[in-house]
């Protein structure tokens, strides 16, 4: 189950390939990511398991974490469900049948999900999901913001609560150091009753299948994690269904970088837009201002233009009836001194007629 | 008016004051304890339960509430609505402290404060909504700064600079509507890559518009909140045009809020259609859920109707304080109480005091900082030589 450096080194260009093609368009639904080629993995076969605890103690040992409180082989621990913790990458829990009789274990720890939820939700890419299966974490990048842990739908990431100032995301490795220099996992080596098979995941996928179809009865009919979350690295069988084990089976298979892309798709979107929209806006609030405006003035403008017309009207009007008015007196008055003239001249017959000087003076005015 | 502040004279121990100080005091002991001890020691946060009341209630609450500084700043600037000039500048204000007071608190929550530059500066993790919010809280909080900078400068009488910040005004309103857009709603979204915890009825793949749409009403209701405070203790720092203009201010955003709200209400129930969680509304959770929904949503706006009909400021101010209580505890149910509901009681979150104490202390400060600019710059009025 060893692996030599330069097998190592071809499925990590592999992967490289296969990252490459990936990315192209993350968001689009239509790809998809169906992990690395050739990645590592390792099978749980809970109804092998005792619940000894050999698998902790090896990984407290090669991941040098703190001693525990009670030692590795105090049982009593058991009796309460446990989840991971800064100080445990991996715990082993017991379940009992509704009749209390038959007991079964399980082991807990990173799942190391082909597209990990931990890994799309870093904001810092201190988690990243490496060729040969495994999620690695990189404190000297990690803030601490702890949205990895939000993530997680298997509750694993934990965190150094009790580090003032330095603390980090504590969890299971795939003890990636290990299987570069071609060793087995921490727990996998440590497990007594062969519970834990490490190797590539397409080979132990085909090795739970063939464990089903040869003890049908003694097997639920599904191999948790390959299909959860997208597939994990790590993978279940069970001999009952596995939420009675306390793993969920309302996961469903998305995996979460899909759930978050539509909304990350549509930042582009208004990005784009909303300067458009907003400087339309107000290009069009302006353009009313000034079409108000302008329409205030034309009405003032022609407001002023009638009232100037009008008086000019009114002039016309008044000029007209005095030059009318001048005409009429004139006239009366030419008439007038024509008729007067005739009278003199009618007189003048009769006296001495001379009327041309009085009607010339007349005409001058 | 602007000479107020020359004359400061002995300095006296108000109520205020004292209040203050005792605030500040349990406020620097938590954090003396923050950053010796860990938040192991301050907070209740466990593995379970990542993120507590400091991002519940400092992050998501004070981002929404500080949303009337967009709100305001672009119904004057862009939709060209002038009546609301007067409360641009408060709700600008309030929306520079909201996001420095969010960033000062991130500062307790997160491991390493020293690296929060680090999504930017140094290692862009663009697959995280968490970047996208990093990002615009970052940009955001700079426009708010020089969106804010010309009371500050001519407090300050720096005529010239205050002459160029000025002519930045539209674009800056502008990047600022984008920038608010963005992180409103992607606050939301950072829910979205945690179905399994959170609860159906407030999980949904429109959490992103959910949070962006209410935190335009809530900024509203910040608003008319505000405003009424603004009036009752700094009256005094207010000239008669900010006073005229106040209510048709409040009364404006009341209208605002109560139709946006009744949609709201409506692309929820979209929400519920299109997951189909209706039967999850029989249940316990159902309830709490309708009571945020009508207690929280549909009445303040039924409420916001009336009093704008009857030109009611009272019922304003308490529909606007319902409707801000509503935001908070729509965030509060996504983050805190229908967040982890699928875990049993003992592995639940509840604050300790301190965090309690420290959420405090940041708001004091908050208001401290508010009367201290209105008090000395040209908030609530304008200044005699730029107007």
């Amino acid at each position: 189950m060893s692996i030599s450096r330069r097998n190592f080194l071809s499925w990590m260009g592999a992967g490289g390939a296969c990252a490459l093609s990936a990315t192209r368009s993350g968001a689009s639904p239509v790809q998809e990511f169906p992990g690395y080629a050739e990645s590592y993995a390792v099978l749980h076969d809970s109804t092998k398991c005792i619940g000894c605890r050999s698998c902790e103690q090896a990984c407290n040992q090669v991941n040098a974490l703190p001693k525990p409180e009670k030692p590795f082989d105090d049982l009593s621990v058991l009796a309460e469900k446990r989840r991971t913790s800064a100080g445990a990458y991996t715990v082993v829990n017991r379940f009992f049948d509704a009749s209390g009789q038959t007991v079964r274990y399980v082991k807990t720890q990173c799942n190391h999900c082909l597209e990990p939820a931990c890994v799309s939700a870093c904001f810092v890419k201190a988690l990243q999901k490496d060729p040969s299966g495994a999620v690695r974490y990189d404190a000297s990048l990690c803030v601490g913001c702890r949205y990895c842990m939000i993530a997680c739908p298997f509750e694993i990431p934990a965190y150094e609560y009790d580090e003032p100032l330095t603390p980090r995301v504590m969890k299971c490795t795939l003890c990636r150091p290990r299987i570069i220099e071609g060793k087995l996992p921490g727990c996998v080596q440590g497990c007594p009753t062969r519970a834990l098979s490490f190797g590539k995941r397409q080979e132990l996928i085909a090795k739970a299948r063939q464990r089903i179809w040869e003890h049908p009865d003694h097997y639920q009919d599904h191999i948790y994690g390959e299909q959860e979350m997208g597939g994990t690295n790590w993978l279940y069988l069970s001999a009952v269904p596995f939420s009675r084990i306390g793993m969920r089976e309302d996961l469903g298979t998305t995996s979460a970088p899909e759930l978050t892309s539509g909304a990350l798709a549509a930042v582009p979107m208004v990005a784009g837009l909303w300067p458009v929209l907003l400087a339309g806006l107000y290009a069009i609030s302006r353009r009313k201002d000034a079409l108000a405006r302008s329409e205030q003035k034309n009405a003032v403008a022609e407001t002023v233009n009638r009232a100037q017309e009008e008086t000019e009207a009114k002039l016309a009007a008044l000029r007209e009836k005095m030059t009318r008015e001048k005409e009429a007196a004139i006239s009366y008055e030419v008439k007038k001194a024509l008729d007067e003239a005739a009278k003199q001249a009618e007189a003048g017959e009769e006296a001495e007629p001379d009327g041309s000087g009085t009607k010339s003076s007349k005409e001058d005015t | 008016m602007a000479g107020g502040h020359f004359s400061r004279g002995t300095f006296q121990w108000r109520p205020f004051h004292v209040i203050v100080g005792l605030i500040f005091l349990a406020g620097l002991i938590v954090t003396v304890l923050r950053f010796t001890g860990g938040l192991g020691t301050v907070t209740n946060l466990d593995d379970n339960n990542p993120w507590g009341l400091w991002i519940g209630f400092d992050l998501l609450c004070g981002v929404a509430l500080a949303a009337g500084g967009y709100v305001t700043s672009a119904a004057c600037y862009i939709f060209g609505l002038k009546r609301y000039h007067t409360a641009v500048r408060p709700a600008i204000l309030t929306a520079f402290l909201g996001y420095a007071l969010v960033v000062l608190a991130l500062h307790y929550d997160v491991g390493r404060f020293w690296r929060l530059p680090y999504p930017i500066f140094v290692s862009q993790g663009t697959t995280s909504v968490l970047f996208e919010v990093g990002l615009c809280v970052f940009l955001y909080l700079t426009v708010l700064f020089l969106e804010f900078s010309p009371a500050a400068l001519e407090w300050l009488g720096w005529k010239k600079v205050r002459a160029l910040v000025v002519k930045l005004t539209l674009v800056l309103t502008i990047f600022g509507v984008i920038l608010s857009t963005l992180h409103q709603s992607s606050l939301g979204a950072l829910y979205l890559i945690a179905p399994s915890k959170l609860h159906p009825l407030w999980y949904s793949g429109y959490l992103p518009v959910y949070f962006f749409v209410s935190s335009i009403f809530a900024g509203m209701s910040m608003v008319i909140f505000e405003s009424s405070l603004s009036h009752r203790f700094l009256h005094r720092k207010m000239d008669e045009r900010h006073i005229r203009e106040s209510h048709d201010v409040a009364f404006g955003f009341g209208k605002a809020a109560s139709f946006l709200m009744i949609s709201y209400l409506g692309i929820k129930l979209v929400g519920l259609a299109m997951d189909n969680t209706w039967q999850y509304l029989a249940s316990s959770w159902g309830g709490w859920f309708l009571l945020e929904l009508i207690g929280f949503v549909a009445l303040p706006a039924f409420l916001f109707a009336v009093a704008v009909r009857d030109r009611n400021l009272k019922l304003l101010r308490f529909s606007a304080v319902l409707s801000v209580l509503g935001l908070i505890l729509n965030r509060f149910n996504i983050s805190l109480i229908a967040f982890n509901w699928h875990l049993p009681a003992a592995e639940r979150y509840f604050p300790s005091w301190m965090e309690i104490v420290l959420s405090i202390f940041i708001v004091t400060l908050g208001v401290a900082a508010y009367r201290f600019a209105c008090i000395r710059m040209p908030i609530l009025y304008d200044h005699p030589d730029y107007s």
